[in-house]
This record gives C-alpha cells, structure tokens and sequence, in this order.
C-alpha cells in the first residue's frame, strides 16, 4: 500500500501531535521486551531517533523504505541494528523495536474510529513492516560480518607455537588443515625458527582427525620449508589408524623423522641434542 | 559392483566449496560410527572420501556426495556416490597411476582413495561427467 501526499501529511501530523505520549507508550514497550538489557534511557533516546527521523522521512515525501527519501530513516535503522546485533540480542528482540510503535499507535487512535484513519493506520503499517524486514536484514548482515571475524580470530588462535625446550620448538595442530590455516602455519613456525633461533621444530598432528593427500602435502611443504632455513622438523601424534591410512593411500614421508606421540618426538631431539633423559626411579634402584 | 540392500534414505551433501568436503567428511564419520565400523575402517573411509570430494569440487567443478549404509546379509558398509557433471577423465588408466596430477597435488588421491576402500567403481566419459563409488564394509 503505496502512501499519497494526503495521509502522509494526515500520518505526520498523528506522529507528531501525540509525540509524548507515543514515544513513551512505544519506550515502554521496547523496554518490557528487552527485560532491563538495555537502559531506559538509551533506548527512549533510540526511539526518539526513530521516530523523528520517520516524522521527517515522511515530511520529506516518502513513498517507499526503499527510495531517496528513506535514506536517513535506513541509516537509523541499521545502526539499531548493529547495536542490538552487536549487543547479542535476537533477531526477534531486535524487529520489536521496530514493530512496536504499531500497538502504541493502534493503542492512540482507538478511540477515533473513522475510515480514513483505519487506511492511514494501514498505509504506515506497512511501511512499518518494511522497516522492521529491513532492520532484519541488517541484524543477519552484521551477524555475519561477526562470525566472519570470529572465523578469522579462530584460524589464529588454534595455530600457536610453543617452545618446549632450549632450541626445540612444536607446533601443535588440531582440527582440519585446509590450505589457509596451513599458510598460517608455515608463517608462525618460520618466524618462530628465526625468533628464538632453534634448530629443532615439531609438528604434532594428534588433533588432525584424518590426514589425506592435502594434509599431508602441507606438512612436507611446511619441513620443506623449515629444512630451507636449517632446521630439522619431527612429525608427531601418528597414531595407528593414521599410519595405516597413509600407508594405503601411498603417502612418503621420506626422511622424515617420524614419531608416535610429542614424548617420543621431545625425546628425539634430546638424545640428537646430546641432552641425557633418566627415569629417577630406574637411577635409584641401580 | 556392490551389492547388498540399503538401509534407510541415503543422505547427500553437496560439494560447491572447501567447507563442503569438511561437512562431507563429518557425515561419512558419523555414519560410520553408527555402523560401527572399527576406528582404522573409519579413518580409511574417511580420508578416501575426503579425496574424492576435494576431486569432485577441483576437477569436476562441484557436485554431490550421497552416503548410505547398506546391508549384504552377512555385513554392514557404508556406500558412498560421488557424482559431477564436469569435463570427465580422459584417460583413466593414467588418472589412477600414483603420482599422476593436473593439478598441483601429490597425485594419489585417487589411487589412494581406491586402496583405502574395498569396492571401487569409476564410470566417466569426456564431457559426461564423473561418478564414483566407494564400499567399506565392516569386519
């Protein structure tokens, strides 16, 4: 229902007459489906917004959300959006906001039970229904944007290298190695390499579910890489199912030092370092 | 071939991106846990099926996984179909010799995928597209 000039200025008038009256009512409600999230205040300063930039939007000579004239009434409306989005709140409790202002209105003009007021009522109910599908979709927008950053945050967190000795340090991998988290890799141990100076790195893969050609293809490019800059890479956490899969699949691991578990692998380099391992128990009982 | 009866509606994925062949692999997991095939089974169907899928995508352009346990009376497997609709192989023979690839991996997905399973079966012609079905069946 498209709005004319006429109901226009009939609906801006209705908004701005009973303004104190409506924001409140419409504040009000806001704040009943937020259940105290969110400060009085700031959300009768929100509404205020809303409704002012609707009173001007519809000034201004509004037909549809979506034309010239709905600009700044967009721009409030998607910076609720990202607020309540950002703030964890839902979808729902985001489009009330909007949706709101239909009881307080309906609430006002109740009593006045004319004709022409019921199509107004009508014509802006469904302005409000655009505006509240349109603050939806900025919600999920900024929803996206979030986990996208989350994702991005996540591939560098799960990929830390640790020093576990003077010159000795692993790379422990957990989850699926896909080419990105692999770059990830490769970059953090190199750098690591050259930041503390050790000649011995090792990547334990204990946390890779399966390892397939890809996988395995990063991880010989990754010692390749390491082996470049002179340091001797081990490869840990090769349980049995996994080494009978890579056996099957025909995957060469070549010269590469191989271990079962980090233990072995630490205790590798120690014998290769010159570090000498004793069990205390077996010293005191010889 | 396979034999054997299904058991249940087979489940089918698509594969259109990396985080296709990631979901591919957790359901064949899942499926073959509920099969109760033994945990080295299950890595070997897995890995094979993370191989096929990654083919699917790179070489056939994207297309589908269907997974399906199946029964032949004695044993319970698992049955996966990959299919696309891509350009096809060519020359098979050379496409399932280790360390042959057009692409820029090892070359043993698909040589490999084959021994990891117990029933293979390769149907693709220039221009018609892939498919490809794997058997694992339990112990």
């Amino acid at each position: 229902m498209a709005l004319d000039a006429e109901s226009r200025s009939r609906l801006s008038r209705l908004l701005t007459e009973h303004a104190e009256r409506l924001t409140e009512r419409w504040t009000g409600l806001v704040v009943a489906s937020l259940r105290g999230r969110l400060s009085q205040a700031e959300l009768a300063r929100q509404v205020r917004e809303l409704h002012r930039s609707m009173i001007d939007a519809l000034a201004g000579g509004l037909t549809d959300l979506a034309d010239e004239h709905g600009g700044e009434l967009r721009a409030v409306l998607s910076e609720l959006s990202r607020g309540r989005a950002r703030q964890g709140f839902s979808a729902t409790e985001t489009a009330i906001s909007v949706f709101a202002i239909k009881d307080a209105l309906l609430e006002l003009i109740e009593q006045d039970r004319d004709a022409a007021t019921l199509r107004d009522f009508l014509a802006l109910s469904a302005l409000i229904d655009q505006m509240g599908l349109f603050t939806f979709e900025s919600y999920v927008r900024t929803r996206e944007s979030l986990i996208a950053d989350q994702a991005e945050q996540l591939l560098e967190l799960s990929t830390p290298v640790v020093k576990l000795w003077e010159g000795v340090v692993a790379v422990p991998l957990v989850g699926t190695l896909d080419s990105a988290r692999a770059q990830v890799v490769m970059e953090r141990l190199l750098q690591t390499l050259v930041d503390t100076g050790s000649p011995y790195a090792i990547i334990d893969i204990t946390g890779v579910p399966a390892v397939d050609t890809q996988v395995a293809q990063h991880i010989l490019k990754t010692v390749v890489a390491a082996r470049l800059m002179g340091a001797d890479c081990i490869i840990s956490g090769i349980r049995p199912q996994i080494a009978q899969t890579i056996v099957a699949l025909g995957i060469e691991f070549g010269d590469i030092a191989t271990k079962a578990s980090l233990a072995d692998a630490l205790r590798h380099v120690l014998r290769l370092t010159g570090v000498e391992t004793t069990s205390r128990r077996a010293r005191r009982e010889a | 071939m396979t034999a054997g009866i299904d058991l249940g509606m087979p489940a089918t994925q698509a594969i259109r991106s990396d985080e296709d062949v990631v979901r591919v692999r957790q359901l064949v997991r899942t499926t073959a846990v509920a099969a109760k095939l033994s945990l080295v089974d299950q890595t070997k169907l897995v890995t094979a099926a993370s191989e096929l899928a990654r083919n699917t995508l790179i070489y056939g352009g994207g297309g589908a996984a269907e997974v399906t346990t199946i029964d032949d009376g004695l044993r319970r497997g698992i049955r996966i179909v990959f299919t696309d609709q891509g350009p096809g192989i060519p020359d098979l023979d050379l496409a399932l010799t280790d360390g042959y690839t057009t692409g820029g991996g090892l070359g043993l997905g698909l040589s490999g995928a084959r021994r990891l399973v117990d029933d293979f079966d390769i149907r693709t012609g220039v221009g018609e597209g892939t498919r490809v079905t794997v058997t694992k069946w339990s112990r």
